[in-house]
């Protein structure tokens, strides 16, 4: 059962970087991503939308590893700024979860 | 058992508030390449090279030490680390860099100097007072460090009346080109790419080199900052024939590098697939970003002949 965060889902909101919202959920960004990071950005990005905070901190190892390399960027027939949202979520465990 | 992720941006989010950089390097170090070439400290124009292929042979030696931890009962004691780092420079008694490597490295700088020599480019150096951009620590989120290290980066610029800055890798391009913009209010600096600089002032070759070669694009050249065209220009009028790998140009593939601080063995493995795609081309093959060229090279282990892009056009042009 998965919970949601109200205050996760506000910081969300409140920041002008995160644009995951124009995700369709069409898988480009997982099949061309070299790293074979299937979790980014669709799936993560559907969890961060929802607020859902405990799903996106199980998966801090993927959102570290991710190159930001931009190839899935490239390849996204919506333009969601993916690298910028990876970035915005590293930046809130930063501080969320490392006290950095 | 990975690196500690939060223990270990600590470490370099504090050497870059401490220390000015990720991983610190003796001023002797980072400016030893300029001996000899009399460059004015300061002036309108400066190259800048932002260390970072000063910094490469200290990052190889500490990654080594990484890779050795990594997986280790040694991991549990990053957090200790972070602790004394603040007081005492950990990483100058890990990173114990070649000799060999460091002149190497010195060489591609010599070579991008020269070459916006030939070109007819007046500009200037700011020695030990150039600084690290802070490109890791942006990638890694740390967004309240870097705004505090880029207001030190740009008033040193302020102080040498500088105004249009001539970067040498893609990372730095990127920081003070796109990102930096972003952070400081009234940033006014023109940046450019040498390989920017030597095309808009049209250098012409002394020599045809008559060769072929694989081209590895950076991605945040290519993805970032679009510059595509420049190496493809350069290399084409000193005769080399650019042959192109399976992901190139727009759609190149990562070298595996921006892993590396944090996860050394999914950066091996990334290099490693690239270096693949690579071989099946040519064995030569040219890099214009110094992490892209120590992560292919390792990768490599000899099998491809990787050089960077510089010592071509320094062959061609000079």
């Amino acid at each position: 059962m998965a919970r949601v965060n109200p205050e996760f889902a506000g910081a969300v909101k409140e920041s002008k970087a995160f644009n995951a919202s124009a995700c369709m959920n069409c898988g480009v960004c997982s099949a061309v991503c070299h790293m074979g990071i299937e979790l980014l950005p669709r799936k993560l990005f559907r969890y961060v939308l929802l607020g859902i905070e405990e799903k996106v901190l199980a998966n801090v190892e993927t959102i570290y590893s991710c190159l930001l390399c931009k190839m899935c960027e490239v390849n996204c027939p919506a333009s969601v700024h993916i690298a910028e949202n990876v970035r915005f979520l590293r930046h809130y465990i930063n501080k969320k979860v490392y006290q950095l | 058992m990975p690196l500690p992720t939060g223990d270990t941006i600590g470490i370099l989010a504090d050497n870059l508030t401490l220390r000015q950089s990720v991983l610190p390097i003796p001023a002797k170090s980072a400016t030893r390449w300029a001996a000899g070439l009399e460059l004015p400290r300061g002036s309108k124009t400066v190259l800048y090279t932002g260390l970072m292929y000063q910094m490469i042979p200290y990052i190889a030696a500490m990654n080594k030490a990484q890779e050795d931890i990594e997986d280790s009962f040694l991991v549990n004691f990053i957090g200790l680390g972070r602790r004394i780092n603040k007081l005492i420079n950990v990483s100058s008694i890990m990173a114990r860099p070649s000799k060999t490597m460091q002149q190497a490295y010195n060489q591609i700088l010599v070579n991008i100097a020269r070459l916006l020599q030939q070109a007819g480019v007046q500009f200037g150096y700011l020695y030990e007072e150039e600084l690290y951009s802070g490109a890791l620590i942006y990638d890694l989120g740390m967004d309240h460090v870097l705004k505090e290290h880029a207001q030190r980066v740009y008033a040193t610029f302020k102080k040498y009346g500088v105004k249009k800055i001539i970067t040498v890798d893609p990372h730095t391009t990127n920081m003070l080109r796109s990102v930096y913009p972003t952070l400081i209010n009234g940033y006014d600096l023109t940046v450019q790419s040498y390989m920017e600089v030597l095309v808009e002032r049209n250098i012409r070759p002394r020599s045809d080199l008559n060769t072929a070669v694989v081209m590895h694009d950076s991605c945040v050249y290519a993805r970032y900052e679009n510059v595509l065209n420049e190496q493809r220009t350069l290399l084409a009028r000193a005769g080399v024939t650019v042959k192109e790998p399976a992901n190139a140009g727009k759609f190149t593939m990562c070298c595996g590098g921006p892993a590396e601080s944090l996860f050394p063995k999914k950066a091996r493995d990334q290099a490693q697939k690239r270096v693949e795609q690579i071989k099946k081309v040519a064995l030569n093959a040219v890099t214009m970003c110094p992490i892209c060229y120590v992560n292919l090279q390792k990768a490599a282990g000899g099998a491809v002949q990787l050089e960077d892009i510089s010592s071509y056009l320094v062959r061609a042009y000079c």
